[in-house]
């Protein structure tokens, strides 16, 4: 990778940047806190789960003695999602080679939308594009956990940082909604959320909203060919 | 010890999430025509996923009844629509909530 190449990943990948090393300054400082654990564990806990919402529901596991079997069920029902973007990686990153494991083990939700909308450099392969994002969000994050557990608190305000990953996804699906003539993929999306959302509840409303949109979308599809049959 | 173990557990779930639409559809066979379908419109709806995930512990019965993160998506969006420029959008609609929360409400 040369470095105009690099400048590209970092620039695209700043807003990352920034909403990991907030969101893992929580984490890290989270962990101290609840559970006295230093660096090590920090660090060992992004490295290898690198999943936000998981490593929150790590620390609280770990504080309420929860057991195994809990932990992993609570895991899996928290981090299904990547199942989703799994399924619209696969055709992308075939023939990745070596890097593919990597790619596929550093998957994040926010990885994952930078990987499907933006277009890699001039000169610079999808693969090697995608694994470079990859690579520096991990780190990223891998920085922002372990920053928090090593300072703690931070000593001015920085309230509402986290929305910087709200804005990333938002402006990724207005930039989805300009470039794609269909948009009911899009409408789906916040439409089936919602409403599971509200239907379930915060705490379980993912599995139905992805169940939903799979079945709403094969519909909408074989609706859509009718159409054109017609 | 037992909380090493529970990491590991919870590591290896998580990994499994991640690696298991590519165990199932792998690198040489073909890939049934409804997950290829699946896999073109899933960004559009995933994205409209997350921005709902990312609101799912907004309060909107009680004050400030999710005004801020409304104005907040708005700024984005509008920015976005007008200019294109991912950075743009994203730094001034994060300041924009900034100021919002910690001064307006």
């Amino acid at each position: 990778m040369n470095r105009k190449h690099f400048k590209t990943v970092l620039k695209d990948t700043l807003p990352v940047l920034t909403g990991y090393l907030f969101l893992g300054i929580g984490f890290g400082i989270l962990l101290k806190e609840k559970t006295d654990y230093g660096l090590l564990w920090a660090m060992g806990m992004a490295v290898f789960m690198l999943a936000g919402s998981g490593q929150y529901l790590a620390v609280s596991l770990m504080a309420d003695h929860a057991s195994i079997l809990s932990a992993a069920i609570a895991t899996f029902l928290i981090n299904a999602r990547h199942i989703f973007y799994g399924i619209s990686l696969i055709e992308p990153y075939k023939g990745a080679g070596k890097k593919k494991p990597y790619m596929i083990f550093a998957l994040t939700d926010e990885t994952y939308s930078l990987v499907t909308q933006n277009e890699p450099p001039e000169g610079m392969s999808r693969h090697s594009y995608c694994f470079w994002v990859s690579l520096l969000d991990h780190i990223y994050w891998v920085t922002g956990c372990s920053l928090g557990n090593l300072l703690g608190a931070l000593p001015i305000n920085f309230a509402g940082i986290e929305f910087v990953l709200t804005a990333l996804f938002v402006t990724m699906f207005v930039e989805q909604w300009l470039t794609h003539k269909n948009h009911l993929p899009a409408i789906i999306g916040v439409g089936a959320t919602a409403l599971c959302l509200v239907l379930f509840g915060r705490n379980i409303f993912l599995i139905p909203s992805m169940a939903l949109i799979a079945v709403l979308l094969t519909i909408s599809r074989k609706t859509g060919r009718r159409q054109t049959n017609v | 010890m037992y909380n090493i173990i529970m990491i590991a557990v919870m590591a290896l779930v998580t990994m499994l999430t991640r690696f298991l639409p590519f165990l199932i559809f792998g690198e040489q066979r073909k890939t049934p025509e409804i997950i290829l379908y699946l896999g073109k419109v899933l960004p559009c709806a995933i994205m409209g996923m997350l921005v709902v995930y990312c609101l799912k512990d907004v309060a909107v019965l009680s004050a400030p009844f999710g005004i801020p993160e409304l104005l907040g998506i708005a700024v984005v969006a509008a920015l976005h629509i007008w200019k294109r420029n991912s950075l743009l959008s994203i730094g001034i609609g994060t300041a924009f909530y900034m100021v919002l929360i910690q001064v307006v409400f």
